[in-house]
């Protein structure tokens, strides 16, 4: 059965409970997902961000190292790997590992379109389209709303045309959350991305909410918030509760509070390190923090 | 508000520590032994600028030159672009250094060896002999060693002692202290331990040239 995000929010409110709020299993012993109302499809809790991580230039060892990033990710059951034209290499970087691992079918191609020019828009695409060595996108993203009316227009026809998966617009570090909020209630997107962890909650207010009463999926950026989060936490006791969701160190525990957000589709975590990775889809699985923990978390983690 | 006053240097920083050093590293390896002759070039040119030779000025010029001019090309316009699209920027900058570098001192012979100029003729050492161990010193590899002629900040800071010893143009002046500023903020957002070296350089070759003759 295709469930809507409205109508899958809607029986959560009814409901109540906090196991209403947990998502679904994917086939087999994979990650959990969060629907994709807009489309029907669906999406694992963690994917894979790209900035400064992927970012290695022409270096064959780190190009490598990023492969096997790739690679590792897909092996858990990760699908989404987002990217932008303002990451430098990047986007040619995981060109590099797709085509090193035979251009695994899970993929699910996020990129954003950078310029304020409104004519380079289809240009900068087709740039993407060609470092990724994929003939189309799965989504595309205004980024960081840099002239978002123009490429919003391009970034729909193309969806109208069949050239394109998903439209999303983006923002970072709560940065104009108010013209982001307009375009949410006025433009039929499928996706946003903000920044979304424990420490920076703002979008909690009006943003999720608005999201999930408009059926548009969210991406969670800088989740361990450019990795001050994990670097402050390291080496201090995990807390009792971590246990109860399974969690076996704080990367875990930032991720399960941010995907077990209800209006959250995923969180996207960058690192160069197999391990790493590793330890972050595995927080797309196990048992998930209720609204209770949540605060809890939430309350030990700003403390 | 305005939006772009809540970006701190921190968010512009697109690439991590370990890949700005990894540059140094597939540089030197692709350039050996291109470091000894350019090592060599750079001695003979402090060693007519301490004997005061009417050469020296022109001899300075042209390695100093080169040294903009090669750094524009193969490190900013090739390496560093690769991971930094503010990187073409500073290479035509270095060129525009090249090509002034070129003007005053080979052409117009204005890069003149200063008398009381062998505090700057050590700073230029300094940065050729010593900027090269900043590497191992931080706990880098000492094959990420940024060298001289071949790395900007070492060219960077150089050119500033060879300045600092001479009677030269301000215009020269402009692009060496401003990659100073460059750089040490880079470095410095890096959490880098030797972010303060090339601005230091920088305003200790100042002090030298305003000391020896305030504008």
């Amino acid at each position: 059965m295709r469930l809507s995000r409205r109508r899958l929010l809607g029986s959560l409110l009814a409901a109540g409970t906090a196991a209403a709020l947990a998502p679904a299993r994917a086939q087999g012993a994979g990650p959990l997902t969060r629907p994709i109302a807009s489309t029907g499809g669906a999406l694992p809790l963690v994917g894979l961000g790209s900035w400064i991580t992927f970012n290695v230039g022409d270096d064959p060892v780190a190009r490598d190292a990023c492969a096997e990033v790739m690679g590792a990710f897909f092996a858990a059951g990760g699908r989404l790997i987002d990217s932008s034209p303002m990451y430098g290499s990047s986007q040619e970087v995981i060109g590099y590992g797709l085509a090193k691992l035979g251009r695994p079918p899970a993929l699910f191609s996020a990129t954003k379109v950078w310029t304020s020019s409104a004519s380079e828009g289809p240009e900068q695409v087709e740039d993407a389209q060609r470092l990724w060595g994929v003939p189309r996108f799965d989504l595309l993203q205004v980024h960081n709303l840099v002239a978002w009316e123009a490429h919003l227009e391009t970034l729909m026809a193309m969806k109208a045309a069949g050239r394109l998966g998903h439209v999303g617009v983006t923002t970072s570090h709560g940065r104009r959350h108010a013209e982001l909020e307009r375009i949410m209630a006025a433009h039929p997107v499928d996706f946003v991305q903000v920044t979304y962890n424990a420490a920076d909650r703002e979008v909690e207010r009006r943003i999720l909410p608005l999201a999930a009463e408009r059926g548009i999926a969210v991406i969670a950026n800088r989740p361990f918030r450019g990795g001050d989060l994990t670097q402050e936490f390291a080496g201090r006791p995990l807390p009792g509760w971590a246990a109860e969701i399974g969690c076996t160190g704080w990367a875990q525990a930032f991720l399960k509070f941010i995907v077990s957000h209800p209006a959250v589709t995923c969180a996207i975590p960058a690192t160069t390190r197999v391990d790493h990775v590793r330890e972050n889809m595995a927080a797309a699985s196990g048992p998930m923090p209720d609204a209770a923990l949540r605060a809890r978390m939430a309350a030990d983690i700003a403390a | 508000m305005p939006t772009w006053m809540s970006y701190s240097l921190s968010d512009l920083l697109l690439f991590s520590p370990r890949t700005y050093y990894r540059l140094f590293e597939l540089m030197n390896a692709a350039l050996w032994p291109a470091h000894v002759p350019l090592l060599a070039a750079a001695l003979a040119v402090a060693v007519l600028a301490l004997a005061g030779h009417r050469r020296a000025g022109r001899g300075a010029a042209a390695l100093l030159a080169a040294a903009w001019a090669w750094t524009a090309v193969d490190f900013l316009g090739i390496r560093y672009a690769a991971v930094n699209w503010a990187a073409p920027w500073f290479a035509g900058a270095f060129l525009a250094q090249a090509a002034l570098l070129a003007w005053q001192g080979l052409f117009r012979d204005r890069l003149q060896p200063a008398p009381g100029g062998r505090a700057g003729t050590a700073l230029y050492l300094a940065a050729v002999l010593l900027m090269p161990l900043a590497a191992p010193l931080s706990g880098r590899l000492w094959t990420q060693a940024e060298p001289f002629g071949l790395a900007p900040d070492p060219t960077a800071a150089a050119t500033l002692g060879l300045l600092a010893a001479a009677r030269a143009p301000w215009s020269l002046w402009i692009v060496p202290l401003l990659w100073c500023a460059v750089s040490g903020a880079t470095l410095r957002t890096m959490e880098a331990p030797d972010f303060w070296v090339l601005p230091t350089i920088g305003l200790l070759a100042l002090a030298l040239r305003l000391r020896r003759h305030p504008v």
